[in-house]
């Protein structure tokens, strides 16, 4: 019996049509190459175009279809960060400042500057790579990806290729890690969005189950853990939602460089080659109408695992020196990457396994089929590597190989379609500058709270709204979707608790039977920031708080943020509009010196630009702009690691930070219906510090549990804690240390000011609590666990601001989400 | 002593093999993985092994239904299976590995028919959670030796309601002890959804045969073999006993013996 799966690659027939050049494209005008562009597809700008015609003219001849789209596809936003990485004159309102590179001015220059001995690779693979463990045998690959234009044309298959992809990178980080962790981060219009919405577009609550299906369906059939991950809810993303995959991986010390010889076989590994996905990576920078759902690739996970089984064996026996995944622009862009690594490359494409015989050479160079990675396998190897993906079930085919002479050939069955020079695609994209204008708003200015407590509601009433509002309330609907579990490495869960449904702040990962050693305990943590709502004000100070929130979720589960590790995800709407390219400068600004005030670097990112769609009434709106910060630190000993959940009666509770009126962009603002003033302003100097305290304190043992204080402040984490632990909380408010003079019980409760985390302390050490922790700049007890099952509040005066009982308040908690995805 | 050699079987789609392995080689066995592609050109042989595993996960992708056709490949290049089943080996079949054992026929009885299968969780989704479960004090099977009656276990499944197919197989199922665990709550009564995760008919969570060395089950042991693993590590509250370690220990030892 023959398995289908096993039948040899056939190339298709080779009726490739004699090679079409674009015909006079060389006397085309700048408006001739425009309408060109637009009609093709390829999202370049009129300096590009002309760099281009200028190129060819110097090759004097015309170019053909593939070398244009080559061109495309190399040039796009996409594959070259062309806004991070041109100059741009940055206005914010009193000077300018001339900006030649926003990447290597701001995030970038913050990893430079920092210089830390562990980070392995920055910026430059398919993921950044810090070391992991003592042993100095081990090192971490972490990525984190968007996948946002496919995803609002087609949730579903746009959420699980998105997670392929970011796992394709992970596996093509150094000569490939093992990935052990994948994490999802979704932003989504209000899931009880009833308004109009343009014909085509997805509704919110729609979109959001399809993403989950789409990333279950694909992260569990691939066996990788999903633990960590994210939800948010706002209208500005009920057009263009926002779906960020992120992935980490395993891999030895020895795996982490790569470099391909000439000569070297260049091979296409995993999946074949059809009509999915061609132009994903121009169109990504266009604006979204509808038009382009072909551009959505087909993903086939049980492919992307045999690959991932295949490939990590084939590493371990050294079978080839180079790796890169197809990735947006398909081969286009993975196997010019390798060409521009090693010098130059020559393929021929009518050797590549379809799943269609029909391609035209083009579309075989461009297509964006998913599950598939380009090798480079010294000739001896090829053996070995064909039986051990033949094991797995897995194709692979030789396209070519290595040439050291500086061009990138292209051929089809002999004829030639496409030969470049690699220093023209690598350095021949022109720069223009850009303008960008930042204006501070006014309400960020005012230094007062407009929130009027005589107005506002009872704060049992705020509080009962801000569990049920959907950017808090429980995610365990979603999550138990997912397999958290896989692999046995999940350690400190999403869900905690006595019921196993409280809300972690980070996921730890102790990837023993990742890395077949029984002993030792080293083990990491990832976590998230996600703040839009400060960003609306003011995306400087949402770029910090994120970055705060990160770590201080990595602090509440005992991880060492000396050495945690930052990855960005930028998703702006259009750079071509100052206004909108000015609040991504001012997020990159404040991405610096988060970085620098905190001391941890950037290993890896990626901006999403251009996330912008028409709304009903034919208004073209930009996303708001949207900075996910993921983070990943060690943990030292996972035996110390530490749950939000309260675990006892009795122990005081303790309080890092200080509070201030924040409530600038607060939940309780919008809850109230107000306009908050006091934006929080995160003070890196003095939370780092704090975070300190606390972590030697941890590494003693003296923290039973501590929950991040986030959106709605003192009261949310403080219910959440008690409702995850099932015993009370009585805090007194007259303890907290504040920024001011803050009379409001409301204020206090639900301000948003960064750097606090609540802790709770085994009485009977409390005192050798105080000691560890002394290097805390504010460190208060505010309250009590007792036996009651209630959360009990006194205010300043004295007097109860509430008295709830925790199970009432969980049920509001669990309800919102689970209702609306039942 | 030498480590019994384990044969850790991999189709494309297993994905629970790797800390399988590390679950056997923790207790002292020498696992040994291997694909389908490398039984079905002979190149290995199961009754050269002292036990077979069947990992989790979604083998060919759970098309045509969950474990189906790796059922089918069981049946077709495993034909020693039976017999190495009848000399009273172990053979272990994890959460996909357990539906692909029953399609087989292998459980829960070795006739090779197909006598119960699975359905789609009664939530209609995939669901991640730690279970209570109750094992059958009077079944026979090697793998429960020392075992508390009342443990706790994750599942992470869509397709593990067990269904029967006739009221009947139920009752000789209750005679012969094959019913090895039963989904209960956290007091240990019978009870339903999420107790019962799935669904599954008399909240059957494992089977054995009436030997006692052929186990299968939706649970999955090698994710509880620290006490790190449990949901619950950091209260002190909770048995602590790694009772997935455990399954695979009475396993090697039988081996051993």
């Amino acid at each position: 019996m023959k398995n289908a799966v096993l039948t040899t690659p056939k190339a298709a027939p080779s009726a490739a049509a004699p090679q079409r050049t674009v015909q006079e494209f060389l006397d085309l005008s700048a408006r001739g190459l425009a309408e060109l562009s637009r009609k093709s597809v390829w999202s370049l700008s009129e300096a590009e175009l002309l760099a281009a015609q200028a190129y060819f003219k110097k090759e004097s001849r015309e170019p053909t279809w593939t070398e244009m789209e080559t061109v495309a596809q190399y040039w796009s936003e996409h594959c070259r960060h062309k806004t991070f990485n041109s100059p741009i004159a940055y206005s914010d309102g009193s000077r300018t400042r001339r900006i030649k590179s926003l990447f290597a001015e701001t995030v970038a220059k913050a990893t430079k500057e920092l210089k830390k001995p562990w980070c392995l690779s920055t910026f430059k693979d398919n993921a950044g790579i810090v070391s992991f463990g003592k042993s100095g045998k081990w090192a971490l690959a972490l990525k984190a990806e968007t996948h946002n234009h496919p995803c609002a044309l087609e949730p579903y298959g746009g959420a699980a290729t998105g997670l392929g992809g970011v796992v394709r990178d992970v596996l093509a980080a150094g000569l490939g890690a093992k990935p052990v962790l994948a994490t999802d981060v979704f932003c989504f219009g209000r899931p009880d969005d009833r308004k109009p919405l343009p014909e085509g577009a997805v509704p919110p609550l729609r979109g959001l189950l399809s993403a989950v299906a789409g990333v279950g369906d694909y992260g569990n059939r691939l066996g990788i853990p999903l633990a960590a991950g994210g939800l948010y809810f706002d209208d500005g993303y009920r057009l263009t939602p926002l779906v960020f995959a992120g992935c980490a991986g395993i891999l030895p010390r020895w795996a982490v460089g790569k470099a391909a010889k000439p000569g070297d076989l260049i091979v296409a590994a995993g999946g074949r080659t059809g009509k999915d996905g061609i132009h994903g990576a121009t169109f990504s920078s266009t604006e979204l109408d509808g038009s382009a759902r072909a551009a959505v690739q087909i993903g086939h996970p049980i492919n992307e695992k045999k690959i991932l089984d295949a490939l990590l064996q084939a590493r371990d026996r050294k079978l080839y020196r180079f790796i890169t995944d197809c990735g947006a622009g398909g081969f286009a862009c993975a196997v010019t990457e390798l060409a521009a690594a090693a010098g130059g490359a020559r393929v021929d494409l009518a050797k590549a396994p379809l799943k269609t015989a029909d391609l035209e050479p083009w579309e075989i160079w461009l297509s964006e089929s998913q599950e598939r990675m380009v090798l480079a396998v010294p000739p001896a190897n090829l053996r070995a590597l064909e039986k051990i993906f033949a094991d797995s079930f897995c194709e692979i085919a030789v396209l070519g190989e290595v040439v050291r002479n500086g061009r990138i050939t292209v051929e089809h069955g002999g004829a030639r379609v496409a030969d470049l020079s690699l220093n023209f695609l690598e350095n021949g994209l022109p720069r223009a500058e850009r303008k960008a204008v930042w204006k501070a708003p006014k309400a960020a200015k005012a230094g007062k709270a407009t929130l009027n407590p005589g107005a506002g509601r009872r704060c049992a009433e705020i509080l009962s709204a801000a569990l049920a509002h959907p950017n808090v309330c429980s995610r365990e609907s979603v999550v138990r979707r997912y397999d958290y579990e896989v692999q046995a490495g999940t350690v400190i869960k999403p869900l905690q608790g006595v019921k196993h449904d409280g809300p972690g702040d980070a996921c730890v990962i102790w990837p023993r039977a990742a890395v077949g050693e029984a002993e030792g305990f080293a083990g990491f943590a990832l976590s998230h920031g996600l703040n839009p709502a400060y960003g609306k004000i003011d995306p400087y100070w949402m770029s910090l708080a994120c970055v705060d929130e990160a770590l201080r979720n990595l602090v509440c589960v005992g991880a060492d943020i000396s050495q945690a590790a930052l990855l960005d995800n930028f998703c702006w709407g259009s750079p071509d509009n100052p206004v909108v390219l000015g609040t991504l400068v001012r997020a990159a600004l404040g991405c610096y010196d988060a970085a620098k005030g905190f001391q941890t670097p950037f290993v890896s990112g990626k901006d999403s630009l251009y996330n912008e769609a028409k709304s009903a009434a034919g208004k073209s709106a930009p996303v708001p702009g949207t900075l996910l910060i993921t983070a990943a630190a060690p943990v030292r000993d996972v035996r110390k690691s530490v749950t939000m959940d309260v675990k006892a009666p009795g122990n005081p509770l303790y309080l890092l930070g200080s509070t201030a009126a924040d409530l600038a962009g607060s939940l309780c603002a919008e809850i109230l219906g107000v306009e908050g003033a006091g934006l929080p302003r995160v003070d890196s100097k003095t939370a780092l510090k704090g975070f300190r305290a606390v972590l030697a304190a941890m590494d003693k043992g003296l923290v039973l549990s501590a929950h991040d204080l986030s959106e709605g402040g003192l009261a949310v984490a403080a219910a959440e804690m008690a409702f995850s632990g099932e015993f009370g909380i009585r805090l007194e408010l007259d303890a907290l240390a504040c920024k001011g003079v803050i009379y409001s019980p409301e204020v206090l409760l639900f301000s948003e000011s960064p750097s606090r985390i609540l802790l709770e302390v085994p009485a009977d050490r409390e005192a050798e609590f105080v000691r560890a922790a002394k290097g805390a700049p504010v460190l208060r007890c505010v309250g009590r666990t007792i036996a009651n099952p209630i959360l009990k509040v006194k205010g300043l005066d004295g007097l109860s601001v509430m008295e709830e009982s925790i199970a009432a308040l969980k049920a509001r908690w669990q309800k919102t989400l689970s209702e609306a995805l039942a | 002593m030498k480590a019994p050699r384990i044969l850790v079987l991999r189709a494309p789609g297993v994905n629970c093999d790797v800390e399988t392995e590390a679950a056997l080689k923790f207790v002292g066995g020498a696992p040994e993985p291997a694909t389908m592609a490398e039984v079905r050109a002979g190149r290995v042989r199961v009754l050269d092994y002292a036990m077979v595993v069947f990992p989790g996960g979604f083998s060919y992708g759970d098309d045509l239904g969950a474990g189906k056709i790796l059922a089918v490949q069981i049946r077709s290049y495993l034909k020693d299976l039976r017999h190495l089943v009848r000399q009273k080996r172990p053979v272990l079949g994890v959460c996909n590995g357990f539906q692909a054992l029953v399609k087989a026929g292998l459980l829960p009885f070795g006739s090779g028919e197909a006598s119960a299968g699975f359905a789609a969780n009664d939530s209609g989704r995939f669901e991640a959670r730690w279970v209570h479960l109750r094992l059958n004090t009077q079944s026979s099977s090697l793998f429960f030796r020392g075992l508390p009656e009342m443990i706790e276990l994750p599942v992470a499944h869509g397709e593990g309601k067990l269904v029967l197919r006739s009221p009947r197989l139920l009752e000789d199922l209750k005679k012969n002890h094959s019913i090895a665990m039963q989904y209960v709550s956290d007091d240990g009564k019978l009870a339903g959804y999420p107790a019962n995760p799935n669904g599954s008919v008399f909240n059957i969570a494992a089977l054995s045969n009436p030997e006692g060395n052929c186990l299968g089950l939706m649970p999955h042991p090698e994710r509880f073999t620290a006490i790190y693993h449990h949901p619950n590590w950091t209260r002190q509250t909770f048995f602590k006993h790694c009772v997935g370690l455990e399954i695979f220990r009475n396993a090697v030892e039988y081996c051993r013996s």
